[in-house]
């Protein structure tokens, strides 16, 4: 009896700590999607920038010493990325989502073009906050060992939320999200809006692809990301656009990624592969609940619903 | 002959001809563009680009060994890359070519396992159609989730392909696992006696050959036929399909079923032809690059098999460019966002000039 519960408590404190650790890029990554998104366009490579964040700031980290270098170098990856994809959208008949698939291979592709030669040597990581001192439990220590990109990412979103709301720029990236048309007449360049809040969704997914590298799983090898960059953009339509339900969205993701891991660290192996495809079964069973043919979505910038 | 009866000529010749210019120009400029930045790309690291070149070029298409083993890597992405176009046709952006690989793959292993004993010819031909429906109903239901719950198919088919992964490793290293595959856990094996020859002397299988059967049958689908033309209808503008009392949704899940279904039968062919059971070397990366294929061939089934073995040919020297140069294998993958880029890029400028200028009308 006492050992059933001390299992549950087990899986259920994993999970936590897994919907942490594992949540941390999907939060980024979403809400660099949010934004992007708001202005009205849809970047699909995050993918190849989430990669090539991974990549520069494991390379940066490594050859300077210091980890939070390699997060800036990511940072700047991911902003030349945006601004390619960006440049290509704006230009007309271009189809923004194959271009996303493009920029994803291509970023792909350089990503493990030069971090071949990075998978061997080990890079320093970025530290942790020991937030679970107080604990002699090695799980809960485990569970709160928490990184400073999460706390920073925790703090973005509600500041991002904010930014839409109350700021005169986030009113402008909204505008240009809801109507292309309305905006150019108010005096708005919808290209310049757009290039820049791309980049920016751009910065943001190569910086969640830095903390793969750095932090968790903490090394760089071709394997790491799951697409945790596709799956954001299925994250950011769950979220309604909203920037806080990024947040709560991208810590059941990260729960639901943790499952298998946690219930095989209890013993319990059967249908391990099955677990791992639990995110993506939560993500398009969401979805289909939450989708209609009828109407708009609710929360969707109406400008997306010409691309999609 | 009249001047007038010249002048009729042209105009019915010179638009047609003007769009086939077209059609060919514009692919092969950006093409050509893409190798130049990928030149630069190469001699920026310090290698002689020529050379790159001239070594792409021996390991894809330099000699008749070569050759078939492109031609060997083109046939699933022929396959893959109808699995993009058909529906794209619809103007419906699937992804989701991977997954029905590898559940295609699966069921024709299984299906080959539990006939073994059988007559060869009967259990190959079940085993593709048995690939085939699977994948037609894999990206089938990616059309229904579209049509019937407004799902976005581009986010639900890559879910699909994550899911379809899911599923195989957890039937390959659980209940289905031959005990015999310790390094890379396998289903038994379909038999030797129920995998698909090769033509003659050469090393390429007949899958190949059914492979270009399905480019050609899609094409005349899609352009012969008041199906094909339906998708056209649909894809320019679903209002309009939809006052024309066209049946949308349906024309969209056949789209997909076919679409599907030749993936499906990518990977039915790859575990009858050359791996004799299904694991995840099913997995390789087919449907990414038939999505590539399915875009540069401007989603015409017909312009996707020389595509098609252009990317094979480009896929097959990769480990040649490894051994001659020691480029990392992940160089032909920067060459392949490239050229994507390039050619998605070059979409812009159709349209843009007149290449056989209408001559002055006759009074």
């Amino acid at each position: 009896m006492m050992e059933e519960g001390a299992s549950a408590l087990g899986i259920f404190l994993a999970v936590l700590g897994g919907a942490i650790r594992v949540g941390t890029p999907f939060l980024f990554v979403s809400l660099g999607e949010c934004l992007t998104e708001r202005s009205g366009r849809i970047n699909l490579g995050l993918e190849g920038s989430l990669l090539m964040g991974a990549m520069t700031g494991y390379a940066v980290s490594l050859l300077s010493g210091n980890p939070w270098l390699g997060v800036a170098a990511a940072g700047g990856a991911g902003l030349v990325l945006g601004f390619i994809h960006a440049l290509l959208c704006q230009q007309p008949k271009i189809n923004d989502i194959a271009v996303g698939i493009a920029m994803m291979i291509f970023a792909t592709g350089l990503a493990f073009y030069f971090g071949k030669s990075f998978i061997q040597p080990v890079a320093p990581r970025l530290p942790s906050l020991d937030l679970g001192a107080w604990s002699t439990s090695p799980v809960v220590r485990a569970a709160l060992d928490i990184n400073i990109l999460f706390l920073i990412g925790v703090a973005l979103a509600p500041f991002m939320a904010w930014f839409f709301k109350y700021t005169r720029l986030g009113m402008v990236v909204r505008t240009v999200g809801e109507s292309a048309e309305s905006s150019r007449a108010m005096g708005f360049n919808v290209n310049r809006v757009r290039m820049l809040s791309t980049m920016a969704g751009g910065f943001l997914a190569s910086i969640g692809g830095s903390y793969l590298s750095l932090y968790y799983p903490g090394s760089w090898n071709e394997g790491l990301s799951t697409g945790q960059g596709l799956m954001a953009v299925a994250l950011v339509i769950f979220a309604r656009w909203n920037p806080v339900y990024c947040l709560y969205a991208s810590l059941l993701f990260g729960g639901a990624a943790a499952l298998g891991p946690a219930l095989q660290s209890v013993g319990i192996t059967w249908g391990y592969y099955l677990f791992g495809a639990a995110p993506y079964v939560l993500t398009l069973a969401i979805m289909i609940a939450t989708s209609s043919a009828q109407r708009r979505l609710a929360g969707m910038p109406n400008e997306l619903s010409r691309i999609t | 002959m009249s001047a007038i009866s010249v002048s009729a000529t042209q105009d019915a010749w010179g638009p047609r001809l003007g769009a086939f210019t077209e059609a060919c120009a514009i692919p092969v400029i950006a093409l050509v563009i893409a190798f130049v930045l990928f030149g630069v790309f190469i001699a920026a690291q310090g290698h002689d680009p020529f050379d790159v070149y001239a070594t792409i070029y021996r390991g894809a298409f330099g000699s008749w060994f070569s050759v078939q083993n492109s031609l060997l890597r083109a046939a699933p992405i022929m396959l893959t890359a109808l699995c993009t176009a058909l529906p794209a046709r619809a103007g419906f952006v699937v992804i989701g070519a991977e997954g029905a690989v590898v559940l295609g793959g699966l069921a024709a292993a299984l299906t080959g396992i539990a006939l073994n004993g059988a007559m060869p010819l009967f259990v190959i031909t079940v085993m593709l159609l048995v690939g085939m429906v699977v994948g037609g109903v894999w990206i089938g239901a990616v059309g229904a989730l579209k049509h019937y719950r407004g799902v976005n198919e581009t986010i639900s088919s890559l879910l699909l392909n994550y899911i379809a992964i899911a599923i195989l490793n957890f039937l390959v290293f659980g209940m289905l696992k031959d005990p015999a595959t310790l390094n890379k856990p396998s289903t038994f094996p379909i038999g030797d006696d129920n995998m698909i020859g090769v033509i003659g002397e050469s090393s390429i299988h007949w899958g190949f050959v059914l492979a270009l059967i399905l480019c050609v049958s899609y094409w005349f689908v899609s352009r012969r036929t008041p199906f094909g033309f339906s998708l056209d209808i649909v894809g320019g503008n679903v209002r309009a399909a939809q006052v024309c009392g066209l049946p949308v949704g349906r024309l969209l899940v056949i789209a997909c079923f076919l679409g599907g279904a030749a993936a499906g039968l990518a990977g039915a062919i790859e575990v009858a032809a050359i791996h004799g059971r299904a694991n995840i070397s099913l997995n390789a990366g087919y449907g990414y690059a038939g999505i590539l294929v399915a875009f540069l061939a401007r989603q015409n089934p017909l312009a996707i098999i020389p595509v098609a073995f252009l990317l094979g040919g480009i896929r097959a020297s990769s480990g040649v460019l490894q051994r001659a140069h020691d480029l990392p294998d992940a160089t032909v993958l920067v060459l392949q966002g490239l050229v994507f880029v390039c050619i998605l890029a070059s979409e812009m400028f159709y349209g843009r000039w007149q290449w056989f200028p209408a001559k002055a009308a006759v009074p």
